[in-house]
């Protein structure tokens, strides 16, 4: 990205740009330690990176002993697959993408790794094992495995498993299809270890992780006459702690927290989070700014953050009249959401992070700028992810869109901003200050680095 | 009220308590233009929904969430309208339009699938032609004011120029570099005019094609406006193809019948519509499946070349 200048005649960019569409990545997740980073894209590949184990790499908050610059792991590539192929819907002659929506990791077991990917229809539960070690010293196969002559044979051997080149060995363990007839935006792994809930546009389902051929339908808003259909699910997430409790979120800006103990089908919901709209400020593109884009909730279980167009919402489990915390993501184009309407962005679905201890929370935004915000002050910042500004391990600057007032070096103006460039998917680490930006078809990961002659945390830059 | 003949806009339609023509002063022209703007607005805004809902990728599935946002917007522009009774105009000129067609019947044939759903909506038994009239097949000066109306509506809604090839019957389309071209100019009609409709058109003829769009998009209109009342397809002549078919989930097609539209794109027409009977119910033509590989060749191709 951003290689080709205008050296050539001819207009190559819609061939890059063609050739280069698979490689959007459309999603990112960081395992449960935070070792391992998996990206999905738009072609259906899956590729996992996972964290050098440096010697002295020290736990957050301390100085590494490498460097100065605190040489903490990177990220490197530990593996990459197909996961989903293209695939054709006969009875209604539509393609079905081969896009991956979502990456879930499970929870260790033991040594090999296990995440689910899913595209619009299909789950797979993929199985990331390392070999590192093969047994030699057989008595009855050679080195090359040739069938030895049982007459050269004098005397017995163990064989042994000696170490070999480390191999990561990555296989399809289960294939959950035909649960859905609308497209999967959600998928979830549930905190018993056992089972997860993927939701569509109309239904979520509850799957048992080791049984493919049946899944429970759990929440069913599909109404009896599709004509009455004006709300669809835009995503769903179990509670962290509670097996039982899971939310989902609509295209009308509500919240449906349920609780799978009260009943079977969990249409009616056990607390309905919504804030009521202020007649003040409504318009034609009220409702669909308000549509919800993504949930999660914290890692405490204590909060939900949502993510519509403009805004990011805290909301307290205990408290459903409305949010307790409302962030402004990028209230400029408030104005400009009659143009936004009829380029399509304003139905660009971002997604929203929380930090480990669930003090800061991290939402994109357009022209490769991505928001941070610290629930304490209630302050954001604004940061950039674009290949031509940030140099590997250089400082992040904060960026500024100039909305009036007094202009500075470097503010940009909103009418310069680039729709196409939108931060949508996002992760951050588990336990450290590492967080992951996906831009179109270029993953960043930065990292916090505590500098050892002040207190204020910068962010250095690794990009991939 | 204005003299007869003058170009009327929709908008206009509200100034008329307001703009008497003696007693006008500053404030309440002031407030005249904030209202027409904001009903030119809300039009505009009106036509880019429409659209929005009918183009679709009939490649792949179109994102419900998007459709069902957009389609709810539509409504509640319907139902402003229709509080403040340009909702009741608009329909009236439609559907005089609408008495006042003929349909012909070397147009731009559209297949059973069309002609089911206009049955069961209208009880004709012939083949409508498909959404013919673009800018191009303009009205003379001399038509009527409400047809003017209608066809500002129309306008947005129809596609493909009337100068294209007549046949869109399977087997006999091709990538007829006229058509295409005819195309491109199209959309820049499309997108740059607003409600202008009185533009060249001349003699019977383009009337004739006129009046033929506005009978496309008053069903057009019908068809997304109404309640998005899905008219469950006519029967099947075929009990063989009804059972085969009898497990789908048939309500699913007819939102997105509606909600994605059975017009063509401008840029898609001829690939768009035979996708679009292919995929939106049983379909009995018989060379659409045939046709359907080299469809999906062509538009891969077209998409290079398009780069879109």
């Amino acid at each position: 990205m951003g290689e080709d200048t205008e050296s050539s005649k001819v207009n190559h960019s819609f061939l890059r740009d063609y050739v280069t569409e698979a490689d959007v990545i459309s999603t990112v997740e960081f395992n449960h330690t935070g070792d391992l980073l998996a990206t999905g894209d738009k072609g259906g590949r899956v590729v996992v990176f996972q964290r050098e184990t440096v010697v002295g790499h020290k736990p957050k908050g301390e100085l590494d002993q490498v460097g100065e610059t605190g040489e903490s792991g990177e990220y490197n590539v530990y593996s990459t697959f197909q996961s989903h192929e293209p695939d054709f819907d006969y009875l209604k002659s539509l393609e079905i993408e081969e896009k991956i929506n979502k990456i879930r990791w499970l929870p260790q077991q033991n040594a090999a790794h296990f995440l689910l990917s899913t595209n619009d229809k299909t789950i797979k539960l993929w199985k990331v094992s390392e070999r590192d070690k093969q047994p030699e010293g057989y008595n009855l196969k050679d080195e090359e495995g040739r069938v030895k002559d049982i007459s050269t044979v004098t005397s017995l051997q163990v064989p042994v498993l000696r170490p070999t080149d480390l191999m990561v060995e990555v296989r399809p363990r289960r294939v959950f299809s035909n649960g859905h007839t609308y497209h999967v935006n959600s998928i979830s792994v549930n905190s018993d270890g056992e089972t997860y809930l993927s939701a569509d546009d109309l239904r979520i389902n509850m799957w048992h992780l080791g049984i493919t051929d049946r899944s429970f339908n759990i929440v069913d808003i599909k109404p009896a006459n599709m004509e009455e259909l004006t709300e669809v699910i835009t995503a769903a997430e179990f509670h962290p702690h509670h097996c039982h409790l899971f939310v989902y979120s609509s295209s009308k800006g509500s919240l449906r927290l349920c609780d799978m103990r009260a009943s079977a089908l969990c249409d009616r919901h056990t607390k309905l989070f919504e804030e009521p709209e202020d007649p003040g400020s409504r318009s034609f593109f009220s409702e669909i700014v308000s549509s919800v884009s993504d949930v999660k909730f914290s890692h405490n279980g204590r909060y939900l953050l949502t993510r519509d167009y403009l805004t990011a919402k805290v909301w307290d489990l205990h408290m459903e009249k409305g949010p307790v915390e409302t962030y402004q993501v990028h209230d400029y184009l408030r104005t400009k959401l009659c143009s936004l309407y009829e380029n399509d962005c304003i139905f660009d679905k971002f997604e929203c992070v929380w930090n480990s201890s669930d003090s800061v929370i991290m939402t994109g935004a357009y022209n490769s700028f991505f928001r941070m915000f610290d629930r304490e002050t209630g302050r954001g910042v604004t940061l950039e992810a674009w290949r031509e500004t940030s140099k590997p391990r250089a400082v992040l600057r904060t960026r500024r869109i100039y909305t009036g007032g007094k202009r500075r070096r470097g503010d940009v103006g909103v009418d310069s901003l680039d729709f196409t460039k939108k931060i949508l998917h996002m992760a951050w680490h588990p336990e450290e200050n590492i967080i992951a930006i996906a831009s179109t078809n270029n993953l960043y990961i930065f990292q916090d680095r505590v500098s050892p002659d002040t207190q204020d945390p910068d962010l250095g830059s690794n990009t991939i | 009220m204005f003299p007869k003949g003058t170009k009327r806009k929709f908008s206009d339609s509200r100034e008329e308590p307001v703009a008497g023509g003696e007693d006008v002063n500053q404030s309440s022209l002031a407030a005249v233009r904030m209202l027409s703007s904001y009903s030119l607005q809300r039009q505009s805004l009106l036509d880019m929904s429409l659209i929005k809902l009918q183009l679709c990728h009939m490649l792949v599935e179109p994102n419900l969430c998007r459709s069902v946002l957009i389609a709810n917007t539509v409504r509640q522009i319907q139902e402003e309208m229709t509080q403040d009774g340009t909702w009741q105009i608009m329909t009236q000129a439609l559907s005089a339009a609408n008495a006042a067609a003929q349909c012909s019947a070397d147009r731009l044939v559209a297949t059973e699938v069309l002609c089911r759903q206009t049955e069961a909506a209208q009880g004709e038994q012939v083949p409508k032609p498909f959404p013919v009239v673009g800018s191009e097949g303009c009205p003379a000066k001399e038509v009527l004011e409400e047809e003017a109306a209608a066809a500002e509506v129309g306008m947005t809604m129809s596609t493909v120029s009337p100068q294209a090839p007549t046949s869109y019957l399977p087997g006999t389309f091709g990538m007829d570099p006229c058509w295409e071209e005819e195309e491109t100019g199209e959309d820049d009609d499309d997108e740059e005019e607003e409600e202008d409709s009185e533009e060249c058109g001349s003699g019977s003829e383009g009337e004739e094609r006129e009046r033929d769009s506005l009978v496309e998009d008053t069903r057009t209109a019908e068809q997304v406006f109404g309640t998005f009342e899905i008219k469950n397809p006519a029967p099947s002549p075929d009990p063989a193809l009804e059972e085969l078919f009898s497990d789908v989930d048939a309500s699913y097609y007819d939102l997105d019948t509606v909600l994605t539209g059975m017009q063509s794109v401008p840029k898609m027409g001829p690939y768009d519509l035979l996708e679009s009977l292919s995929s939106h119910g049983p379909s009995p033509l018989s060379s659409s499946t045939s046709c359907r590989s080299d469809l999906n060749e062509l538009d891969h191709i077209m998409e290079i070349i398009v780069g879109s």
